[in-house]
């Protein structure tokens, strides 16, 4: 399979009063089109740096780290779901999902037709002229989810996106994270601090150290698909997740002490 | 449980107070404290008044709590202005400082239908000749009518003067939001300048203009009056725009122009509104401020006037038409404000 994200040697440093930080070490990370990557690791390992590296908002100092293009340059290479939802509370949800078509120039009835379709596939088409202050976390989450997947990247970049949602909220959303890239298999990396879920829905779950970020480990997630919660009862996800922890808690709790 | 008792403390409730508050008065009237107790006598009688509104409100069925809200708002203040025409009558209020609301009132409508000949001018330039000017005079003739309006010399100071600080404020604030090196040039002069009373350089503008008694000079004040406030607070506005939204605006893919129209512009317009509010009230205070002292129309000029004649009736109509215009001009922005930005209600 062709590789659709690229890592090699990964560095990140910034300065700060502390002197410099480095943020991301030597990250090596190869992720193939239509896989599904977890990236999981104790907050500071620069999990969510490596993602912001990636979707253009900030910039490496050493190494590499890209989207490969694919055949259709008008494609956008990549959209970030962000965990503070980001959307924009001046836009009406229909607007908002439309917002990436928008900046491309597409006119409306074109944009508001693949909105349609989205909206539909997240349960927000009654709340389409809504704004975003009348909805709930949840729904103005799901607007985040379908505004980056209307605008058709060639990877999905996803930065804690249910992180802060009530834990059913998060139980539904996942569900239709798993229904969804069933439907798409778009390329999807994935940050998250929760093991169970980086299992849930990833082929794969990257493991990172802290101080400097890089990678540990990998586990690959070889659970039957397609999943759903059920699938978190299972004693193969009970042991995956219980290996994965083994490897994990001895970094957190060093993460812990470098913190205090 | 029965209805009899609940409704009968439910009544003692906003009555008791009421009669207390009836029996304090009259008690004060015979006793004849009134003058030098006054004070007292007000604050009981409004904390009784308080007590008999809580009393009626927990006594109302649910469906009546708004109105009886609305009713309150507007009886209170009804409540106030009689106790003052009260006081001011009956001499315990100097009426010639405390002229009784009714005799403001009838001075605000001779202000109204007056026209004075002395000073060629009145308070809203009588439209109500309009169609009979329009037949003698033509255009001209309206026009005149519209000079010689008090109300319209302010109000059209004070637009102007808004209008020509709001608009370069609102650009020069953007910039200065926008750009890290505009902002460290310009950020210590403005807030500098922004601390001084406007008003202080007014007789600097006189100099400057050609005529300083002219117009020149006070729809300047109000434009740099306004210009200050608005320039720093769409500053602030466009700094204080959630920085992930400036991603999110990025990461999909917006240039610069669909950044400013569709992420910085809507961002920013909660805090220049914030901004154009403070400014207007600030240019209605330095227009008012500035007709005191060198203008021959305007209400602020109206104010002082009739108080250099020892009118007050007078004095207090012109100053309701300040609150009036005030209070329209508010309300005005706020439509506006309404209109541009729909998401928030």
């Amino acid at each position: 399979m062709t590789p659709k994200i690229v890592a090699v040697k990964a560095t990140k440093r910034y300065p700060s009063k502390a002197g410099m930080v480095t943020a991301l070490e030597g990250f090596d990370l190869e992720v193939a089109e239509g896989e599904f990557v977890c990236l999981v690791g104790p907050s500071g390992c620069g999990k969510s740096t490596f993602l912001r590296i990636l979707a253009g908002l900030d910039d490496l100092t050493a190494g590499e780290a890209r989207i490969v293009p694919g055949a259709d340059p008008r494609r956008p290479l990549n959209n970030v779901v962000f965990q503070e939802y980001a959307v924009f509370p001046w836009k009406t949800v229909r607007d908002n999902v439309a917002f990436g078509l928008q900046m491309r120039g597409l006119g409306k009835a074109e944009r508001y037709a693949v909105v349609e379709r989205w909206l539909s596939k997240v349960g927000l088409k009654r709340f389409a002229d809504y704004y975003p202050s009348q909805i709930s976390g949840g729904m103005k989450q799901r607007v985040s989810i379908a505004r980056a997947l209307a605008n058709d990247p060639e990877v999905l970049l996803m930065d804690e996106p249910l992180g802060a949602l009530d834990a059913q909220t998060r139980a539904v959303l996942q569900e239709e994270l798993l229904r969804i890239w069933e439907e798409t298999h778009k390329t999807v990396l994935y940050v998250t601090h929760s093991i169970e879920e980086a299992v849930l829905l990833g082929d794969r779950v990257v493991l990172m150290t802290a101080h400097p970020g890089t990678k540990k480990s990998e586990f690959v997630v070889d659970l039957p698909r397609p999943r759903d919660l059920a699938t978190t009862a299972t004693p193969e996800f009970a042991a995956l997740t219980g290996a994965i922890w083994e490897d994990l808690r001895d970094e957190v709790r060093r993460a812990m002490e470098a913190q205090a | 449980m029965s209805a009899g008792p609940t409704a009968g403390r439910g009544a003692g409730a906003w009555l008791t107070p009421l009669v207390v508050l009836a029996a304090l008065l009259a008690a004060a009237g015979l006793l004849g404290l009134w003058r030098s107790w006054w004070w007292a006598l007000l604050g009981a009688g409004f904390v009784l008044v308080v007590l008999a509104a809580e009393g009626a409100s927990r006594r109302l069925p649910f469906r009546f709590q708004t109105p009886f809200e609305r009713a309150l708002a507007w009886l209170f203040p009804l409540l106030v202005l009689a106790a003052w025409e009260w006081l001011s009558t009956s001499g315990v209020l100097n009426p010639r400082w405390f002229p009784p609301p009714s005799r403001i009132l009838g001075a605000l409508w001779d202000l109204t239908i007056n026209y004075d000949r002395f000073s060629g001018t009145s308070l809203v330039g009588r439209p109500w000749l309009i169609p009979a000017r329009l037949a003698e005079q033509g255009w001209p003739g309206v026009v005149a009518l519209f000079n010689e309006s008090h109300v319209w010399a302010t109000l059209s100071r004070v637009i102007i003067g808004f209008a020509l600080g709001a608009v370069p404020a609102l650009l020069v604030g953007m910039v200065m939001g926008l750009n890290r090196t505009v902002r460290t040039m310009l950020d210590s002069t403005m807030s500098a300048i922004y601390v001084l009373p406007k008003i202080a350089i007014f007789p600097i503008l006189m100099l400057v203009f050609p005529d300083p008694f002219g117009e020149g000079p006070k729809v300047t004040v109000v434009a740099i009056s306004a210009f200050f406030l608005v320039a720093l607070s769409t500053m602030a506005g466009v700094q204080g725009i959630d920085k992930v939204l400036l991603q999110a605006g990025r990461n999909f893919g917006a240039n610069r122009w669909q950044m400013l129209r569709h992420v910085i512009l809507p961002g920013a317009l909660p805090i220049v509104f914030n901004g154009l509010r403070l400014a207007l009230g600030t240019a209605l205070i330095v227009i008012v401020a500035v007709e005191f002292v060198r203008a021959k129309t305007g209400v602020g000029y109206l104010v002082y006037y009739h108080w250099q004649v020892l009118g007050t009736p007078k004095m207090y109509a012109a100053l309701l038409v300040v609150m009036v215009l005030g209070v329209g001009l508010t309300a005005l922005l706020q439509l506006v404000e309404r209109l541009a930005m729909p998401w928030r209600r």
